[in-house]
Protein backbone atom coordinates (compact mmCIF):
# COMPACT_ATOMS: atom_id res chain seq x y z
CA UNK A 1 0.00 0.00 0.00
CA UNK A 2 1.06 3.59 -0.62
CA UNK A 3 2.97 5.10 2.27
CA UNK A 4 0.82 8.23 2.45
CA UNK A 5 -2.33 6.09 2.60
CA UNK A 6 -0.89 4.18 5.54
CA UNK A 7 0.06 7.44 7.25
CA UNK A 8 -3.45 8.76 6.71
CA UNK A 9 -5.10 5.66 8.16
CA UNK A 10 -2.77 5.56 11.15
CA UNK A 11 -3.39 9.24 11.81
CA UNK A 12 -7.11 8.61 11.64
CA UNK A 13 -6.74 5.64 13.98
CA UNK A 14 -4.81 7.63 16.60
CA UNK A 15 -7.31 10.49 16.33
CA UNK A 16 -10.21 8.08 16.85
CA UNK A 17 -8.51 6.56 19.88
CA UNK A 18 -7.82 9.92 21.47
CA UNK A 19 -11.36 10.99 20.60
CA UNK A 20 -12.70 7.90 22.38
CA UNK A 21 -10.67 8.76 25.50
CA UNK A 22 -12.02 12.31 25.31
CA UNK A 23 -15.60 11.06 24.99
CA UNK A 24 -15.08 8.75 27.98
CA UNK A 25 -13.63 11.62 30.01
CA UNK A 26 -16.25 14.23 29.17
CA UNK A 27 -19.45 12.34 28.40
CA UNK A 28 -19.09 9.23 30.57
CA UNK A 29 -16.89 10.53 33.38
CA UNK A 30 -17.31 13.66 35.39
CA UNK A 31 -14.19 15.55 34.35
CA UNK A 32 -16.37 18.38 33.09
CA UNK A 33 -18.27 18.46 36.37
CA UNK A 34 -16.98 20.02 39.56
CA UNK A 35 -13.45 21.10 38.82
CA UNK A 36 -11.67 20.94 42.16
CA UNK A 37 -8.37 22.46 41.10
CA UNK A 38 -9.18 25.62 43.05
CA UNK A 39 -10.35 24.57 46.47
CA UNK A 40 -9.97 25.25 50.16
CA UNK A 41 -10.05 22.72 52.98
CA UNK A 42 -12.07 22.79 56.17
CA UNK A 43 -12.64 20.10 58.79
CA UNK A 44 -15.65 19.00 60.80
CA UNK A 45 -15.96 16.64 63.76
CA UNK A 46 -18.76 14.12 63.89
CA UNK A 47 -19.58 11.70 66.69
CA UNK A 48 -20.75 9.18 64.09
CA UNK A 49 -20.21 9.33 60.32
CA UNK A 50 -22.27 6.26 59.46
CA UNK A 51 -21.29 5.05 56.00
CA UNK A 52 -19.61 8.23 54.78
CA UNK A 53 -16.67 7.58 52.47
CA UNK A 54 -13.74 9.53 51.09
CA UNK A 55 -14.73 11.37 47.87
CA UNK A 56 -18.36 11.51 48.97
CA UNK A 57 -20.04 14.71 47.72
CA UNK A 58 -20.54 17.78 49.86
CA UNK A 59 -23.78 19.52 48.93
CA UNK A 60 -25.38 22.79 49.75
CA UNK A 61 -29.00 23.26 48.73
CA UNK A 62 -28.57 20.01 46.81
CA UNK A 63 -25.73 21.31 44.62
CA UNK A 64 -22.35 19.61 44.83
CA UNK A 65 -19.91 22.22 46.19
CA UNK A 66 -17.06 19.97 47.30
CA UNK A 67 -15.82 16.53 48.22
CA UNK A 68 -14.73 14.68 51.34
CA UNK A 69 -10.96 14.44 51.12
CA UNK A 70 -10.01 12.55 54.26
CA UNK A 71 -11.61 10.77 57.21
CA UNK A 72 -9.61 10.24 60.41
CA UNK A 73 -10.36 9.11 63.92
CA UNK A 74 -9.46 11.42 66.78
CA UNK A 75 -8.18 9.04 69.44
CA UNK A 76 -8.41 11.58 72.26
CA UNK A 77 -11.92 12.86 71.77
CA UNK A 78 -13.21 9.64 70.18
CA UNK A 79 -14.72 11.48 67.27
CA UNK A 80 -14.40 11.25 63.51
CA UNK A 81 -12.54 14.13 61.88
CA UNK A 82 -13.73 14.68 58.30
CA UNK A 83 -11.66 16.90 56.01
CA UNK A 84 -13.63 18.59 53.24
CA UNK A 85 -12.40 20.31 50.11
CA UNK A 86 -14.76 23.08 49.02
CA UNK A 87 -14.82 24.78 45.63
CA UNK A 88 -13.14 28.18 45.84
CA UNK A 89 -15.95 29.97 44.01
CA UNK A 90 -18.38 29.27 46.85
CA UNK A 91 -17.98 30.86 50.29
CA UNK A 92 -19.82 29.91 53.44
CA UNK A 93 -20.32 31.79 56.69
CA UNK A 94 -18.29 30.80 59.76
CA UNK A 95 -21.33 29.36 61.54
CA UNK A 96 -22.27 27.02 58.71
CA UNK A 97 -23.65 23.71 59.96
CA UNK A 98 -22.72 20.34 58.46
CA UNK A 99 -24.90 17.25 58.67
CA UNK A 100 -24.54 13.79 57.19
CA UNK A 101 -27.52 12.87 55.04
CA UNK A 102 -28.50 9.94 52.88
CA UNK A 103 -29.62 10.39 49.30
CA UNK A 104 -32.73 8.30 48.93
CA UNK A 105 -33.65 5.59 51.41
CA UNK A 106 -30.58 3.42 50.95
CA UNK A 107 -28.42 5.64 48.75
CA UNK A 108 -24.95 6.94 49.33
CA UNK A 109 -24.23 9.33 52.18
CA UNK A 110 -23.17 12.91 51.69
CA UNK A 111 -22.51 16.00 53.78
CA UNK A 112 -25.09 18.76 53.61
CA UNK A 113 -23.96 22.30 54.42
CA UNK A 114 -26.42 24.87 55.63
CA UNK A 115 -25.17 28.39 55.83
CA UNK A 116 -25.68 30.54 58.93
CA UNK A 117 -25.90 34.27 59.59
CA UNK A 118 -22.31 35.16 60.44
CA UNK A 119 -20.78 37.75 58.12
CA UNK A 120 -17.28 36.22 58.44
CA UNK A 121 -16.47 33.49 55.92
CA UNK A 122 -14.94 30.04 56.33
CA UNK A 123 -11.25 30.04 55.45
CA UNK A 124 -8.64 27.39 54.66
CA UNK A 125 -8.05 25.23 57.75
CA UNK A 126 -11.19 26.36 59.59
CA UNK A 127 -13.36 23.97 61.52
CA UNK A 128 -17.12 23.66 61.16
CA UNK A 129 -18.41 23.71 64.72
CA UNK A 130 -22.08 22.86 64.35
CA UNK A 131 -22.38 19.29 63.08
CA UNK A 132 -25.06 16.66 63.04
CA UNK A 133 -24.09 13.00 62.86
CA UNK A 134 -25.44 10.35 60.57
CA UNK A 135 -28.66 8.66 61.53
CA UNK A 136 -27.90 5.01 62.13
CA UNK A 137 -30.83 2.85 61.11
CA UNK A 138 -30.31 0.32 63.93
CA UNK A 139 -30.39 2.92 66.70
CA UNK A 140 -33.44 4.51 65.09
CA UNK A 141 -35.26 1.18 65.11
CA UNK A 142 -34.08 0.53 68.67
CA UNK A 143 -35.49 3.88 69.80
CA UNK A 144 -38.77 3.19 68.03
CA UNK A 145 -39.12 -0.22 69.71
CA UNK A 146 -38.24 1.29 73.09
CA UNK A 147 -40.94 3.95 72.69
CA UNK A 148 -43.42 1.34 71.54
CA UNK A 149 -42.70 -0.77 74.62
CA UNK A 150 -43.10 2.26 76.87
CA UNK A 151 -46.47 3.10 75.23
CA UNK A 152 -47.62 -0.50 75.67
CA UNK A 153 -46.73 -0.38 79.39
CA UNK A 154 -48.90 2.73 79.89
CA UNK A 155 -51.86 1.19 78.06
CA UNK A 156 -52.22 -1.65 80.56
CA UNK B 1 7.72 -50.55 36.88
CA UNK B 2 10.30 -48.39 38.69
CA UNK B 3 11.84 -47.33 35.40
CA UNK B 4 8.47 -45.95 34.29
CA UNK B 5 8.21 -44.00 37.54
CA UNK B 6 11.69 -42.63 37.06
CA UNK B 7 10.77 -41.63 33.51
CA UNK B 8 7.70 -39.77 34.77
CA UNK B 9 9.69 -37.87 37.37
CA UNK B 10 12.32 -37.09 34.76
CA UNK B 11 9.70 -35.72 32.41
CA UNK B 12 8.31 -33.41 35.11
CA UNK B 13 11.80 -32.19 35.91
CA UNK B 14 12.55 -31.66 32.24
CA UNK B 15 9.36 -29.65 31.77
CA UNK B 16 10.06 -27.49 34.81
CA UNK B 17 13.66 -26.75 33.84
CA UNK B 18 12.59 -26.08 30.26
CA UNK B 19 9.91 -23.57 31.24
CA UNK B 20 12.27 -21.73 33.59
CA UNK B 21 14.84 -21.64 30.80
CA UNK B 22 12.28 -20.24 28.36
CA UNK B 23 11.28 -17.61 30.88
CA UNK B 24 14.90 -16.56 31.20
CA UNK B 25 15.32 -16.37 27.43
CA UNK B 26 12.07 -14.39 27.18
CA UNK B 27 13.22 -11.89 29.80
CA UNK B 28 16.54 -11.39 28.04
CA UNK B 29 14.68 -10.94 24.76
CA UNK B 30 12.39 -8.35 26.36
CA UNK B 31 15.36 -6.38 27.73
CA UNK B 32 16.99 -6.49 24.26
CA UNK B 33 13.79 -5.15 22.68
CA UNK B 34 13.71 -2.25 25.14
CA UNK B 35 17.42 -1.64 24.57
CA UNK B 36 17.00 -1.33 20.79
CA UNK B 37 13.77 0.70 21.00
CA UNK B 38 15.61 3.99 20.70
CA UNK B 39 16.70 3.33 17.13
CA UNK B 40 13.18 2.38 16.08
CA UNK B 41 11.82 5.67 17.45
CA UNK B 42 14.32 7.49 15.26
CA UNK B 43 12.77 5.75 12.24
CA UNK B 44 9.17 6.50 13.02
CA UNK B 45 7.77 5.28 9.70
CA UNK B 46 8.53 1.70 10.77
CA UNK B 47 6.28 2.11 13.80
CA UNK B 48 3.62 3.83 11.72
CA UNK B 49 3.63 0.93 9.28
CA UNK B 50 3.16 -1.54 12.11
CA UNK B 51 0.48 0.64 13.70
CA UNK B 52 -1.44 0.17 10.49
CA UNK B 53 -1.32 -3.62 10.63
CA UNK B 54 -1.88 -3.98 14.39
CA UNK B 55 -4.15 -1.02 15.08
CA UNK B 56 -6.06 0.02 11.99
CA UNK B 57 -6.76 -3.53 10.83
CA UNK B 58 -8.10 -4.43 14.31
CA UNK B 59 -10.51 -1.49 14.23
CA UNK B 60 -13.48 -3.28 12.70
CA UNK B 61 -13.53 -6.23 15.09
CA UNK B 62 -12.99 -3.95 18.12
CA UNK B 63 -15.72 -1.49 17.17
CA UNK B 64 -18.29 -4.14 16.23
CA UNK B 65 -17.63 -6.25 19.34
CA UNK B 66 -17.74 -3.17 21.54
CA UNK B 67 -21.11 -2.20 20.13
CA UNK B 68 -22.57 -5.66 20.66
CA UNK B 69 -21.11 -6.12 24.15
CA UNK B 70 -22.61 -2.76 25.13
CA UNK B 71 -26.00 -3.67 23.67
CA UNK B 72 -26.06 -7.01 25.50
CA UNK B 73 -25.02 -5.27 28.74
CA UNK B 74 -27.88 -2.83 28.23
CA UNK B 75 -30.43 -5.62 27.82
CA UNK B 76 -29.19 -7.86 30.63
CA UNK B 77 -28.62 -4.91 32.95
CA UNK B 78 -32.12 -3.60 32.35
CA UNK B 79 -33.61 -7.03 33.03
CA UNK B 80 -31.92 -7.23 36.43
CA UNK B 81 -32.22 -3.58 37.45
CA UNK B 82 -35.93 -3.22 36.67
CA UNK B 83 -36.71 -5.91 39.27
CA UNK B 84 -35.45 -3.46 41.88
CA UNK B 85 -37.09 -0.48 40.25
CA UNK B 86 -33.79 1.20 39.54
CA UNK B 87 -33.53 1.05 35.77
CA UNK B 88 -32.11 4.60 35.76
CA UNK B 89 -28.91 3.07 37.10
CA UNK B 90 -28.48 1.27 33.75
CA UNK B 91 -26.04 3.92 32.51
CA UNK B 92 -23.90 3.51 35.61
CA UNK B 93 -23.82 -0.24 35.25
CA UNK B 94 -22.97 -0.24 31.55
CA UNK B 95 -20.32 2.47 31.85
CA UNK B 96 -18.59 1.15 34.96
CA UNK B 97 -18.41 -2.45 33.80
CA UNK B 98 -17.11 -1.37 30.40
CA UNK B 99 -14.57 1.22 31.51
CA UNK B 100 -13.21 -0.78 34.43
CA UNK B 101 -13.24 -4.35 33.18
CA UNK B 102 -14.81 -5.35 29.90
CA UNK B 103 -13.23 -2.62 27.77
CA UNK B 104 -9.59 -3.37 28.61
CA UNK B 105 -9.99 -7.14 29.01
CA UNK B 106 -12.18 -8.01 26.02
CA UNK B 107 -10.32 -5.59 23.76
CA UNK B 108 -7.03 -7.18 24.85
CA UNK B 109 -8.36 -10.70 24.23
CA UNK B 110 -9.52 -9.66 20.76
CA UNK B 111 -6.23 -7.90 20.17
CA UNK B 112 -4.31 -11.05 21.16
CA UNK B 113 -6.21 -13.19 18.70
CA UNK B 114 -6.35 -10.62 15.91
CA UNK B 115 -2.98 -8.86 16.05
CA UNK B 116 -0.90 -11.04 18.39
CA UNK B 117 -1.31 -14.18 16.31
CA UNK B 118 -0.49 -12.22 13.14
CA UNK B 119 2.71 -10.88 14.71
CA UNK B 120 3.80 -14.36 15.79
CA UNK B 121 3.06 -15.90 12.40
CA UNK B 122 4.83 -13.10 10.56
CA UNK B 123 8.01 -13.20 12.63
CA UNK B 124 7.99 -16.98 12.79
CA UNK B 125 7.78 -17.17 9.00
CA UNK B 126 10.49 -14.55 8.65
CA UNK B 127 12.66 -16.77 10.79
CA UNK B 128 11.68 -19.94 8.94
CA UNK B 129 12.50 -18.40 5.55
CA UNK B 130 15.77 -17.09 7.03
CA UNK B 131 14.93 -13.44 6.44
CA UNK B 132 16.13 -12.63 9.96
CA UNK B 133 19.47 -14.35 9.33
CA UNK B 134 19.76 -12.50 6.04
CA UNK B 135 19.30 -9.20 7.88
CA UNK B 136 22.04 -10.12 10.31
CA UNK B 137 24.28 -10.92 7.35
CA UNK B 138 23.66 -7.38 6.07
CA UNK B 139 24.60 -6.02 9.52
CA UNK B 140 20.99 -5.01 10.19
CA UNK B 141 19.89 -5.90 13.69
CA UNK B 142 16.61 -7.83 13.30
CA UNK B 143 15.49 -6.87 16.81
CA UNK B 144 15.86 -3.16 16.09
CA UNK B 145 14.46 -3.41 12.54
CA UNK B 146 11.65 -5.96 12.92
CA UNK B 147 10.81 -6.61 16.57
CA UNK B 148 11.03 -3.25 18.37
CA UNK B 149 8.72 -1.34 15.96
CA UNK B 150 6.08 -4.05 16.32
CA UNK B 151 6.40 -3.92 20.09
CA UNK B 152 5.82 -0.19 20.28
CA UNK B 153 3.03 -0.30 17.72
CA UNK B 154 1.24 -2.86 19.90
CA UNK B 155 1.82 -0.89 23.09
CA UNK B 156 0.52 2.33 21.52
CA UNK B 157 -2.52 0.85 19.80
CA UNK B 158 -3.82 -1.25 22.71
CA UNK B 159 -5.02 1.63 24.99
CA UNK B 160 -6.53 3.41 22.00
CA UNK B 161 -8.39 0.28 20.93
CA UNK B 162 -9.63 -0.34 24.49
CA UNK B 163 -10.88 3.25 24.77
CA UNK B 164 -12.71 2.88 21.46
CA UNK B 165 -14.20 -0.41 22.65
CA UNK B 166 -15.50 1.22 25.84
CA UNK B 167 -16.88 4.28 24.04
CA UNK B 168 -18.58 2.07 21.47
CA UNK B 169 -19.98 -0.13 24.25
CA UNK B 170 -21.45 2.85 26.09
CA UNK B 171 -23.03 3.92 22.81
CA UNK B 172 -24.44 0.40 22.37
CA UNK B 173 -25.87 0.46 25.89
CA UNK B 174 -27.38 3.86 25.14
CA UNK B 175 -28.97 2.55 21.92
CA UNK B 176 -30.60 -0.41 23.64
CA UNK B 177 -31.35 1.21 26.99
CA UNK B 178 -32.64 4.61 25.89
CA UNK B 179 -33.71 4.21 22.27
CA UNK B 180 -35.06 0.66 22.34
CA UNK B 181 -36.28 0.05 25.91
CA UNK B 182 -37.03 3.63 26.86
CA UNK B 183 -34.97 4.39 29.97
CA UNK B 184 -35.03 8.12 30.64
CA UNK B 185 -32.19 9.70 28.69
CA UNK B 186 -31.39 12.41 31.22
CA UNK B 187 -30.98 10.09 34.19
CA UNK B 188 -29.07 7.58 32.04
CA UNK B 189 -26.32 10.12 31.34
CA UNK B 190 -26.42 12.12 34.57
CA UNK B 191 -26.23 9.08 36.86
CA UNK B 192 -23.41 7.74 34.71
CA UNK B 193 -21.51 11.00 34.96
CA UNK B 194 -21.90 11.26 38.71
CA UNK B 195 -20.80 7.65 39.28
CA UNK B 196 -17.86 7.34 36.87
CA UNK B 197 -14.77 9.05 38.16
CA UNK B 198 -12.09 10.18 35.73
CA UNK B 199 -9.05 9.13 37.77
CA UNK B 200 -10.51 6.20 39.62
CA UNK B 201 -12.20 4.52 36.68
CA UNK B 202 -11.10 5.86 33.32
CA UNK B 203 -7.40 6.39 34.00
CA UNK B 204 -7.17 3.03 35.75
CA UNK B 205 -8.83 1.40 32.73
CA UNK B 206 -6.27 3.02 30.43
CA UNK B 207 -3.41 1.84 32.68
CA UNK B 208 -4.84 -1.67 32.54
CA UNK B 209 -5.03 -1.71 28.75
CA UNK B 210 -1.48 -0.34 28.55
CA UNK B 211 -0.20 -3.22 30.72
CA UNK B 212 -2.16 -5.71 28.61
CA UNK B 213 -0.69 -4.18 25.46
CA UNK B 214 2.86 -4.69 26.78
CA UNK B 215 2.09 -8.27 27.85
CA UNK B 216 0.31 -9.38 24.65
CA UNK B 217 2.83 -7.84 22.27
CA UNK B 218 5.84 -9.12 24.22
CA UNK B 219 4.42 -12.64 24.30
CA UNK B 220 3.53 -12.56 20.60
CA UNK B 221 6.96 -11.28 19.59
CA UNK B 222 8.83 -13.78 21.74
CA UNK B 223 6.80 -16.75 20.53
CA UNK B 224 7.44 -15.72 16.93
CA UNK B 225 11.13 -15.12 17.49
CA UNK B 226 11.51 -18.37 19.40
CA UNK B 227 9.41 -20.52 17.05
CA UNK B 228 11.03 -23.62 15.53
CA UNK B 229 11.66 -22.73 11.86
CA UNK B 230 9.18 -25.22 10.45
CA UNK B 231 5.56 -24.95 9.33
CA UNK B 232 4.51 -26.97 12.35
CA UNK B 233 6.62 -24.86 14.69
CA UNK B 234 5.10 -21.61 13.47
CA UNK B 235 1.55 -22.89 13.80
CA UNK B 236 2.28 -24.17 17.32
CA UNK B 237 3.81 -20.83 18.26
CA UNK B 238 0.73 -18.97 16.98
CA UNK B 239 -1.53 -21.14 19.10
CA UNK B 240 0.69 -20.65 22.15
CA UNK B 241 0.59 -16.89 21.64
CA UNK B 242 -3.20 -16.77 21.86
CA UNK B 243 -3.40 -19.19 24.80
CA UNK B 244 -0.57 -17.69 26.83
CA UNK B 245 -1.54 -14.08 26.27
CA UNK B 246 -5.21 -14.76 27.10
CA UNK B 247 -4.19 -16.37 30.38
CA UNK B 248 -1.72 -13.56 31.05
CA UNK B 249 -4.42 -10.94 30.44
CA UNK B 250 -6.83 -12.57 32.88
CA UNK B 251 -4.20 -13.12 35.58
CA UNK B 252 -2.84 -9.58 35.22
CA UNK B 253 -6.38 -8.23 35.31
CA UNK B 254 -6.98 -9.90 38.66
CA UNK B 255 -3.76 -8.49 40.12
CA UNK B 256 -4.36 -4.98 38.76
CA UNK B 257 -7.98 -4.95 39.91
CA UNK B 258 -6.90 -6.02 43.39
CA UNK B 259 -4.48 -3.08 43.49
CA UNK B 260 -6.75 -0.47 41.94
CA UNK B 261 -10.22 -1.04 43.33
CA UNK B 262 -9.59 -2.67 46.68
CA UNK B 263 -12.13 -1.55 49.24
CA UNK B 264 -12.77 1.82 47.62
CA UNK B 265 -15.82 3.52 46.26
Amino acid sequence: MERTTIDLWVGLFVLMGLGAILVLALKVGNLSGVNMSESYGVTANFSNIGGLKVRAPVKSAGVVVGRVSEIRFDGERHEAVVSIKLDKQYSFSRDTSASIMTSGLLGEQYIALETGGDSAQLKEGDKIKITQSAVVLESLIGQFLYNKAADGGEGK
Amino acid sequence: MPSRLVKGVRRIGHRAINSVLRLGVASRFFVLVLFYSGSSFRRLHLIVKELFSTGVLSLIIILVSGLFVGMVLGMQGYDTLQRYGSEEALGVMVALSLVRELGPVVAALLFASRAGSAITAEIGLMKATEQLSAMEMMAVNPIARVVAPRFWAGVISMPLLAAMFSAMGVFGGYLVGVKLIGVDEGSFWSQMQSAVDFHQDIVNGIIKSFVFGVAVTAIALFEGYDAPPTAEGVSGATTRTVVTSSLAILALDFVLTAFMFRGEG
